[in-house]
C-alpha cells in the first residue's frame, strides 16, 4: 500500500502509477541497489572478467555487491557470464527458479546475450534469454570489467526508477509458477514449445 | 612439407613391419605416420609400449573421410600420437569401415585413452570395443546423431565453408534463429513427440554409482551416499560436475562428468577459414590466450613451411611465458580461494595478472582475447613503451611477486598440513593417464615439451625443468612456484636479448591455402601439453580440426587420485591438477 | 602444531600490504590534500608496475583507466568529410574475413544502370555475435573499417539495439585520429608519400 504524506497534494488519477511520490520507494530503491548480491554463475571465459571485477582493480565492494554467493537462495543477481548451452539449460533454469524476489538477470557478454561467435554450436543455445528472462545485457567479448560495471550501473539505474506499487512480485494474487525446466532429449527439450508444436507433430505422423 | 615424426622412422617401420607382417605399411603422402591395420592394433601397441618406450599416448582422435582423400578409400580413421621420454611424436593411423565403425580399444593398455575414445565415440559414432565405459562424454546420451560426421548438419547450417555467401554482395542481415522452423537452434526428429518422450535410462549417470554405494563392506557395514557436486559450484573452476560415492566422509568413486561447456570447436573450426580459427582458439583455455594461439600458429606453420622471423620468434616466447606465470599465479591463488583463505590469495595473484594483461592489452589491443599469433609471426610489433612496460614487470615487479607468494604459502603449516600427502599420483600412473605439465612433473617425471620436443627458439634459452618428489598437492605447487621463477628467468634472457627486424614473414594474408597434409602441433601450455591435430585437404578451411586439451586429457585421472580422500580434500586436488573447462570441453 | 613460524610469516605478509595501504594514501596525502590521489596523473602512477602501492582500485566511473590504442572494442565505420561519403568501397573484404560471420553488407548498384558502385547501400553489424576479434580492421584494404574504443553500451533489449546500421557505425575521421594517433599518423604519412 502506498505510503501518502498529508501535505503533499491529490494526484490526478492519470498520474497515480507515473510519479514516485513516496520516500518509501526511495528508501526501497536505495537498499536494494546498494546490496545487490550477485549469484557467480560463471560458465566461461566472461567469468574471469567478472571475477577481475570482483577482484582488487575494479572493486565491486564499492556497490556492495563484493558477496558472491553459490547459492540461489541468497543472490539477488544472476550474472549469466559465459555460454549457455543445452547440456546446462536445465541448471540455469533450475537456478533461476530458485531465486527468491527480488530478482534480476544481467547476460554478460556476447554469449550470453544470443550464442555469440558459438552461435552456430550444436550444443549453444542463442542467448539466455530463450530460457530466461533477462533485465540488462552488456555486450562485449568479454566485456570489460568497466563495461560490466557500466551494465550495474545502468541495471542500478533502472532500479531506482521502480516503484512498490508496480512490481511483480508484490502484485496480489499473481503467483509466479517458475519457468518449466527443459530436458535432455534428441535436443533440448523446451516444454513451452509443447503446445505450439504437439499438433503439427501429430499431423506430421498421419 | 609435412613434419618427419620420427628420425629413424624408416628403421622403426622397417622392424615393425618384420615383426608384424602385414599389420604396419606408411602413410602415403601427405599424411605422415603409419597405417596399423585393426586387427594388430593393441598387439602393435603393446610392443611399441613395452619395448620400445612408446609409453605417453598423447592424444587419440577419430576423423571422417566419406569421399576418401589423396587415393585411400572413403573410412573412419583414428589418429593416435604415440611418444618416448623425447622427441616427435609417432602418428599411427587406423582405417574403419564407414557403415559400423568399430576399433579395438586402446584403453586397458593406455588409460589416457578412456576419456578420448568416449570422446571420438560421441562426437563421431566410432565404437572402440573393449572399452570399459563407452558413453558420451561431451553430449548427453539420447543425442541424435553424432554431430562431427561430415553429413551432421547443424540446425543453422548455412554452407560447408565460410564466408558464407548471403553476408556479401546481398547481404541482407537475417537473424539466425529466422531461419529455422522453430525459431530456435532445436531440432526434433520425424514423428518424435512431446508427450511420449520419457527420459532415458540413467541419463544423469548415478547407476554405477549407486552400484558402488550398495556394495557390502563385510566388515563395517556403513551407510554410502552419493553426492552431486557442481556444474554450479563456487569451487569447481567452472561447470564441472563431480559425482562423488561417500562412505562417511571418504571418497569410494569420483567421476567427473564434463561437457556442460562444449561449445563444438571442432565442428566450427570446421566451418572457418584457417586465420579466422586463430581467434576461437583464444577461447579454448580463456585464461592463457596467448599459448593457444601459439600452439594453433606453430601447428598450421608445419604445414605452410614458413619460417617465422626472430624478433617475432622472441616475441612470441615473451608472451608465452608471462602467460604462464600468469597462470601459475592465479592458480596458486584459486587454489588459497578454494582452502578458505577467503580471497585473500586470489587478490594478489589478481594484481599481477591485472598487470600483465596491461602489457596484453598495449601490445594485442584486448586483455584476454588476444587473437596475437600468425601463420610467420605475430600480428602487431611491440613498440618501445610495451617493451620497457614488459622490462619492469619481468625484472622488478614479478619477481617481488613470487617472493610474496612465496612467503605466504610454502611454510604455512595449515596449508602444508592439508596439501602435503593430499592427491598422490605416483609417477607411472600419470604416464599411463597421460597427464602432463606440473600434473606430471610433481610426481617426478622430468618431461617439459620446451626440453623434450622443442618448438619456437626454446632451446636458445637457459632454464631448468623444475620436478616435485612425491606427487602430492604440495610439490605441485612448489613446481609451480619454481615454474614462476623459471619463467623469469627466460623472460628477463628474452627481453635482454630481443633483436630488431620484421614481425612476419611475408605479407599478411586473409584468407591463407594451407597445402595438403595433417599436422600434430604441441606446446608446452601452462597447464600442460596443449597440441592441435590438423588436416588440410588444400583449401582455405580445415579438413579436421581438433584440440587436444591438456585440462580434458589430465582430468582422466581425478578419480584415481581422490580415491581414499576426504571430500574436503576433493576441492584442493581438483585445484592443484588446474583445469580450465574452456579447454576440457572445447 | 598448526601455528607456527610458517603461519605468521603469512600473516605478515597480509599486515604488511594492510599497512602499506594506509601509508600509500597517507603519502597521497601529504603531497596535496584530499583529491590529489584521483587525478588521471596520478593513476598513471598508481597502476604502474614498478610505483604501485598499497590500493589498487580504479574508481570507476569517477576514474577511467586510459585505453590503450590498439584496444579493439566495436568496429566503426570512417568518413572522411560526409557522412554519406564513407571511406568504406563496399568490396566485402571484412564480411568475408569475419570469423562469426557478423558482418552484411549489400553492394550499392545504379538505380539507372544496375551497375554495382563502389559504396555500401546496407551495412550491418550485429553486436550480439561479433568477438572484438579487430581482423575487419586489420584486413580493409581501404582503412574504413576500425575498432573503437567504446565499451560502455549495455543495453535494456537486444533484438533492434544491438544490430548497428550504416547510421550507427559510421565515426568522423577525427574520431579516428583522436584515438588512434600513432596509425592515423602512419596513414597520413603514407598517403603523403604516395601524393
Amino acid at each position: 500500500m502506498p505510503v501518502r504524506k498529508r501535505q503533499l497534494p491529490e494526484i490526478p488519477p492519470e498520474l497515480v502509477g507515473t510519479v514516485h511520490l513516496t520516500p518509501l520507494d526511495q528508501i526501497y530503491n536505495w537498499a536494494r541497489k546498494r546490496s545487490l548480491w550477485p549469484i557467480f554463475f560463471g560458465l566461461a571465459c566472461c567469468a574471469i572478467e567478472m571475477i577481475a571485477a570482483a577482484a582488487g582493480r575494479f572493486d565491486l565492494s564499492r556497490f556492495g555487491m563484493e558477496i558472491m554467493r553459490a547459492s540461489p537462495r541468497q543472490g539477488d543477481l544472476m550474472m549469466v557470464t559465459g555460454t549457455v548451452t543445452k547440456k546446462m539449460a536445465p541448471q540455469v533454469v533450475r537456478l533461476y527458479n530458485q531465486m527468491a524476489e527480488p530478482k534480476y538477470v544481467l547476460a554478460m557478454g556476447a554469449c550470453a546475450i544470443s550464442g555469440g561467435p558459438f552461435k552456430e554450436g550444436y550444443n549453444v543455445v542463442s542467448g539466455v534469454d530463450k530460457l530466461i528472462p533477462v533485465d540488462i545485457y552488456v555486450p562485449g567479448c568479454p566485456p570489460r570489467p568497466e563495461a560490466l560495471l557500466n551494465g550495474l550501473l545502468s541495471l542500478h539505474a533502472r532500479m531506482e526508477r521502480e516503484s512498490i506499487r508496480d512490481l511483480r512480485w508484490y502484485r496480489k494474487g499473481e503467483v509466479e509458477e517458475g519457468i518449466p525446466v527443459p530436458d535432455l532429449g534428441p535436443d533440448l527439450i523446451d516444454w513451452r514449445l509443447a503446445e505450439r508444436l504437439e499438433p503439427t507433430v501429430r499431423q506430421a505422423e498421419e | 612439407m609435412s613434419e618427419t615424426t620420427h628420425p629413424e622412422a624408416d628403421a622403426l617401420i622397417a622392424h615393425l613391419q618384420e615383426r608384424f607382417p602385414g599389420a604396419v605399411q606408411p602413410s602415403p603422402a601427405p599424411f605422415t605416420g603409419l597405417i596399423v591395420a585393426r586387427e594388430h592394433l593393441v598387439d602393435v601397441a603393446t610392443h611399441l609400449r613395452d619395448e620400445l618406450g612408446y609409453r605417453y599416448l598423447a592424444s587419440v582422435t577419430g576423423v571422417d573421410y566419406p569421399q576418401g582423400m589423396d587415393g585411400l578409400a572413403p573410412r573412419f580413421e583414428v589418429v593416435y600420437h604415440l611418444c618416448q621420454a623425447s622427441g616427435a611424436p609417432l602418428t599411427l593411423h587406423v582405417h574403419a569401415s564407414r557403415e559400423d565403425p568399430a576399433v579395438p580399444s586402446l584403453a586397458p593398455l593406455f588409460p589416457s585413452a578412456v576419456v578420448q575414445e568416449r570422446e571420438a565415440w560421441d562426437l563421431l559414432g566410432i565404437r572402440f570395443e573393449g572399452h570399459p565405459d563407452l558413453r558420451r562424454i561431451l553430449l548427453w546420451e539420447g543425442f541424435d546423431g553424432h554431430p562431427l560426421r561430415k553429413d551432421w548438419h547443424e540446425v543453422y547450417y548455412e554452407e560447408d565453408h565460410k564466408p558464407f555467401e548471403s553476408r556479401y554482395p546481398a547481404g541482407e542481415p537475417v537473424q539466425a534463429e529466422s531461419r529455422t522452423p522453430l525459431g530456435n537452434n532445436l531440432r526434433y526428429p520425424e514423428g518424435w513427440s512431446f508427450e511420449d518422450w520419457r527420459p532415458m535410462v540413467d541419463v544423469w549417470g548415478y547407476q554405477a554409482h549407486d552400484a558402488v554405494a550398495q556394495e557390502d563392506n563385510p566388515d563395517f557395514p556403513l551407510e554410502r551416499v552419493v553426492l552431486n557436486m557442481g556444474p554450479h559450484h563456487p569451487s569447481t573452476h567452472g561447470v564441472l560436475r563431480l559425482l562423488v560415492t561417500l562412505e562417511g566422509e571418504t571418497i569410494r568413486r569420483l567421476e567427473p562428468v564434463v561437457g556442460f561447456l562444449h561449445r563444438c570447436h571442432d565442428k566450427i573450426g570446421e566451418r572457418n577459414t584457417w586465420l579466422g580459427n586463430m581467434p576461437y582458439t583464444d577461447r579454448l583455455d580463456y585464461v592463457c590466450s596467448m599459448s593457444n594461439n601459439l600452439g594453433y600458429a606453430i601447428a598450421v606453420e608445419k604445414l605452410l613451411g614458413v619460417e617465422v622471423p626472430p624478433r617475432a620468434e622472441y616475441i612470441r616466447v615473451i608472451m608465452a611465458e608471462f602467460t604462464r606465470f600468469m597462470n601459475h599465479i592465479i592458480d596458486i591463488g584459486f587454489t588459497g580461494n578454494d582452502l578458505g583463505i577467503y580471497f585473500t590469495a586470489m587478490l594478489m595473484g589478481m594484481e599481477e595478472r591485472e598487470l600483465i594483461l596491461d602489457l596484453f592489452e598495449r601490445v594485442s589491443g584486448s586483455r584476454m582475447m588476444c587473437n596475437y599469433m600468425r601463420f610467420g609471426g605475430v600480428a602487431h610489433d611491440m613498440d618501445e613503451e610495451a617493451v620497457a612496460l614488459a622490462r619492469e614487470l619481468a625484472f622488478e615487479r614479478l619477481p617481488r611477486a613470487v617472493d610474496k607468494v612465496d612467503a605466504y604459502f610454502t611454510d604455512n603449516e595449515i596449508f602444508r598440513a592439508r596439501s602435503v600427502g593430499v592427491g598422490v599420483l605416483p609417477p607411472e600412473m600419470a604416464v599411463a593417464y597421460g597427464c602432463t605439465g606440473p600434473l606430471l612433473r610433481g610426481s617426478g617425471v622430468p618431461y617439459d615439451l620446451r626440453r623434450a620436443d622443442p618448438y619456437s627458439v626454446y632451446d636458445q634459452f637457459d632454464f631448468d625443468v623444475v620436478v616435485g618428489q612425491n606427487g602430492d598437492v604440495y610439490d605441485r605447487y612448489l613446481v609451480r612456484l619454481g615454474e614462476m621463477r623459471q619463467s623469469l628467468r627466460i623472460l628477463q634472457q628474452a627481453l635482454d636479448r630481443l633483436p630488431d627486424g620484421p614481425v612476419m614473414a611475408g605479407k599478411k594474408q586473409a584468407l591463407v591455402k594451407v597445402p595438403a597434409g595433417e599436422s600434430y602441433g604441441r606446446i608446452e601450455a601452462p597447464k600442460g601439453e596443449l597440441a592441435y591435430y590438423v588436416v588440410s585437404d588444400g583449401g582455405t578451411n580445415p579438413y579436421r580440426y581438433h584440440v587436444r586439451a591438456p585440462s580434458f586429457v589430465n582430468l582422466g585421472v581425478l578419480g584415481e587420485i581422490c580415491k581414499g580422500h576426504l571430500i574436503g580434500d576433493v576441492v584442493i586436488i581438483l585445484a592443484s591438477v588446474d583445469i580450465t573447462l574452456g579447454e576440457v570441453d572445447r | 602444531m598448526y601455528i607456527g613460524w610458517g603461519f605468521l610469516k603469512s600473516f605478515g605478509v597480509t599486515a604488511r600490504r594492510f599497512i602499506e595501504s594506509y601509508v600509500d594514501d597517507l603519502k597521497w596525502f601529504l603531497k596535496g590534500g584530499f583529491g590529489k590521489r584521483y587525478t588521471p596523473e596520478a593513476l598513471a602512477v598508481r597502476q604502474r608496475p614498478s610505483t604501485a602501492r598499497g590500493i589498487f582500485v580504479v574508481q570507476y566511473p569517477a576514474e577511467r583507466l586510459p585505453l590503450p590504442e590498439r584496444y579493439r572494442g566495436f568496429p566503426f565505420l570512417v568518413y572522411d568529410e560526409d557522412p554519406a561519403r564513407p571511406r568504406c568501397t563496399a568490396c566485402g573484404m571484412c564480411a568475408r574475413v569475419c570469423p562469426p560471420q557478423c558482418i552484411w553488407i549489400v553492394r550499392a548498384s545504379d538505380p539507372a544502370t544496375g551497375k554495382p558502385l563502389r559504396e555500401p547501400a546496407q551495412f550491418h553489424i550485429d553486436i550480439s555475435i561479433c568477438m572484438s576479434c579487430g581482423l575487419c580492421a586489420e584486413f580493409c584494404p581501404f582503412g574504413a573499417i576500425k575498432m573503437g574504443h567504446d565499451y560502455e553500451i549495455a543495453v535494456f533489449e537486444r533484438q533492434t539495439s544491438l544490430l548497428w546500421n550504416r547510421e550507427r557505425l559510421l565515426r568522423p575521421v577525427s574520431y579516428h585520429a583522436q584515438i588512434h594517433p600513432t596509425a592515423y599518423a602512419e596513414e597520413a604519412a603514407k598517403a603523403q608519400k604516395d601524393e
